[in-house]
């Protein structure tokens, strides 16, 4: 069994706590004693039905004001797969929390009213979804029972968005003619809309072929912790030297060769080590240690990959940002801590370039700042060399975020472009 | 072409990720320490702290809150895997807090010494200067815990905010902090209680033995079944039945509930679980029923 990561956007409008409640209720991932809390809860507040959405608004603040503020995640299983849900706040004042939740994600789920069609915010969420580069994207057209179970209706929406989705670079796009609150087409096949011939969201969800999204090519390992044991236990772990690291992308086995950056000296691999024994092969998300053949200094922030292929190592970087405080705005000048796979430096906004309108697309040229949930394209100095690609070559070394260094506080999440 | 389809387990993913946030926090914070308490969630973190430095040893200590109302088995076994791994423990007592005059005992007889940890906890980070503190909190196991990061931030005065969250994204945790905060670092976050199980048994994982089915003397309260013990009062009408039955979750003696069951084994156990209709903490937990944001309430003041 392997897991999907999927995030979910659309409002409480949309059906969109009602779609997620259907799926972890027919799955069985909502308890009787979850079920009841929030039967009691809604009957409490006068309402008539029962509010799933009471299940995923977890803080109070989010009770009483009856919006969802934050990224909540939930977790259902079925026999096939594991999945996990990151459940993001769909109105424009929460952009960041959905590039929070999209940047982890597999697959993202984008509401569409059938009534409505598509709205300034479906485009915003397909933005935001292409943004953070999810691989797969699905279109739920919900509340067809309202529209009479329309194909016509359906394939208006379906044209639209996809006209529209040819000028964002979409991924895997699949329209999926849904009614949550009737059940169609969430789990099992609806018999009344005949004339769909694809899968059910959860069939889609248990089958979207997921394993090849993961960059399999690009030899990535950024070194994270240097294990050398003092006193080890065993006397042959004595004189051990071992580099470990999360892949972030390609295939690792022994034998191979490999150079170091930043000092470019190469070595092969002597082993792939971990608790439960060598392994042969290490690939992205696996978590190892690398014995090498020769003694190279290298510490956390370094990285490891092949001599053929090399990430860009760069200090200049131009990036898209997504800026996620009120306390503050980036402007050029701004001095931040940038976090880059294991590496931490300090870095210096040179230029603002644009700032991106999220509904429509429109560059404005003429912005001198970005505020919170404000999306635009800078340049960046670095003091130290950072191990770059392009975000939408690899997500992990492509990625960045930017922390205050007066509160400490994480500030923007950055994606780079045009490494070179 | 690929010769194969590099798909990977769902628990090799979630131990992966757990691994990854381990060493993130050994490299990044002077002062780590890890919650052991013996329960099944601080057993596996364990395990993953093992795989996370081997074949060096866990650097960084254990550190367990003691409300000295606690089930004898999980006591004994908690230092038994200490010491089997070579490993520091501290012990944070409530009991000390009391005497201390930091924190006041409840009456009555529902008295618990529960929130009287938080207090003691705070105060045992302060003392030693830890500046992050592993827990086995799971985001499924409560709805405030869904909303909360990874690496999850705590003011000097140990409170989490939850509307001032740090942003999380991709793989990477902001660690920054100033003297006197700390970080509370949660590296089971995505793992659900049959994640849990399925490792456990996967790895062959010893697990005190609450958690198997025996007999047992209990009474019923709120819909519970509480343990007899010397810490708790009966009502008059509250009678000592021997009964059949587990722990789903090891706590406080005095507000942790027992369920009857007959599964003996960790096979039964995930059986059962997969079968059951209730949540772990529902089932139980008095501590999480006193009101819908009891939970939220208590880890704003810096409990677990």
């Amino acid at each position: 069994m392997d897991i999907l990561r999927f995030a979910t956007a659309g409002s409480v409008d949309d059906g969109k706590s009602t779609l997620i409640g259907r799926l972890l209720f027919d799955s069985k991932a909502i308890f009787e004693d979850q079920l009841e809390a929030v039967e009691r809860t809604s009957r409490d507040r006068g309402t008539e039905y029962t509010d799933l959405s009471l299940l995923t608004d977890g803080l109070r603040a989010e009770r009483e004001q009856g919006i969802t503020i934050d990224v909540a995640y939930r977790y259902f299983a079925t026999p096939k797969r594991k999945f996990i849900i990151a459940d993001t706040p769909g109105h424009i004042q929460y952009t960041r929390n959905m590039v929070t939740g999209a940047s982890t994600a597999d697959l993202a789920v984008v509401l569409i009213d059938a009534r409505k069609g598509v709205l300034e915010q479906s485009r915003r969420h397909a933005f935001l979804t292409t943004l953070l580069r999810v691989p797969h994207l699905v279109l739920a057209v919900n509340k067809m029972d309202l529209v009479g179970y329309s194909q016509e209706r359906f394939e208006e929406i379906r044209e639209e968005f996809t006209a529209f989705a040819s000028k964002l670079n979409a991924p895997d796009l699949t329209f999926i003619p849904i009614s949550a609150l009737h059940g169609d087409n969430v789990v099992s096949r609806s018999e009344n809309m005949p004339w769909y011939n694809g899968s059910s969201l959860l069939h889609h969800l248990e089958n979207v072929h997921i394993a090849s999204d993961r960059n399999l090519v690009d030899v990535r390992f950024p070194v994270q912790y240097v294990i050398r044991p003092q006193k080890a236990t065993d006397p042959a772990f004595h004189d051990y030297r071992g580099y470990a690291g999360q892949v972030a992308g390609g295939v690792l086995k022994p034998g191979d060769e490999i150079v170091h950056l930043p000092s470019g000296l190469t070595t092969r691999i002597a082993s792939i080590d971990t608790f439960d024994g060598p392994v042969e092969e290490a690939f992205a998300p696996m978590s190892v240690t690398l014995r090498l053949e020769d003694d190279i200094d290298i510490s956390r922030g370094d990285m490891i990959c092949r001599p053929n292929n090399q990430p860009h190592v760069a200090q200049e970087v131009e990036a898209m940002v997504c800026w996620m405080t009120d306390a503050s705005k980036l402007a050029p000048r701004t001095k931040l801590t940038i976090k880059h796979t294991t590496r931490t430096a300090r870095a210096l906004v040179r230029d603002l370039h644009y700032r991106l309108d999220v509904n429509t697309l429109h560059r404005d040229e003429s912005a001198t700042a970005l505020g919170l949930n404000e999306i635009g394209r800078v340049s960046l100095r670095v003091t130290q060399p950072l191990f770059v690609d392009d975000y939408a070559r690899n997500r992990l070394t492509g990625g960045f975020i930017l922390v205050d260094e007066a509160t400490n506080n994480t500030v923007a999440a950055g994606m780079i472009v045009e490494a070179r | 072409m690929l010769q194969r389809d590099y798909t990977t387990s769902q628990l090799d993913v979630l131990e992966a990720e757990a691994i990854h946030i381990m060493r993130e926090v050994a490299a990044e914070f002077e002062r780590p320490c890890l919650l052991f308490s013996g329960g099944k969630d601080s057993i596996v973190m364990l395990r993953i702290a093992e795989k996370a430095f081997w074949p060096a040893p866990i650097p960084f200590p254990l550190m367990h809150v003691d409300t000295g109302h606690n089930f004898s088995e999980v006591i004994e076994f908690r230092d038994r895997r200490a010491a089997e791994l070579g490993a520091r423990l501290v012990v944070a007592s409530v009991q000390d807090s009391i005497d201390a005059g930091r924190v006041v005992e409840e009456t009555g007889r529902r008295a618990s010494r529960n929130r009287l940890q938080t207090t003691t906890l705070l105060d045992a980070i302060e003392d030693n200067e830890f500046d992050a503190v592993f827990g086995g909190a799971r985001r499924d196991e409560e709805k405030a815990r869904a909303k909360e990061r990874v690496f999850s931030f705590r003011d000097d005065f140990g409170q989490w905010d939850p509307k001032n969250q740090r942003p999380e994204l991709w793989n990477l945790y902001n660690a920054k902090i100033r003297k006197g905060e700390h970080i509370r670092v949660f590296p089971l976050s995505n793992w659900t209680e049959l994640d849990i199980w399925d490792y456990i048994r996967r790895e062959g994982i010893e697990i005190p033995s609450i958690y198997y089915a025996h007999t047992r003397k209990v009474f019923e309260r709120d819909g519970m079944l509480l343990a007899d013990s010397e810490f708790v009062t009966r009502d008059e009408d509250e009678q000592l039945v021997e009964m059949t039955v587990r722990y789903r979750t090891v706590g406080d003696i005095t507000c942790t509930g027992a369920v009857q069951s007959a599964a003996a084994t960790v096979e039964e156990i995930i059986e059962e679980i997969a079968a059951t209709r209730i949540t772990e903490r529902g089932a139980t937990r008095a501590d999480d029923r006193a009101s819908e944001a009891s939970m939220e309430d208590r880890k704003r003041m810096g409990y677990f």
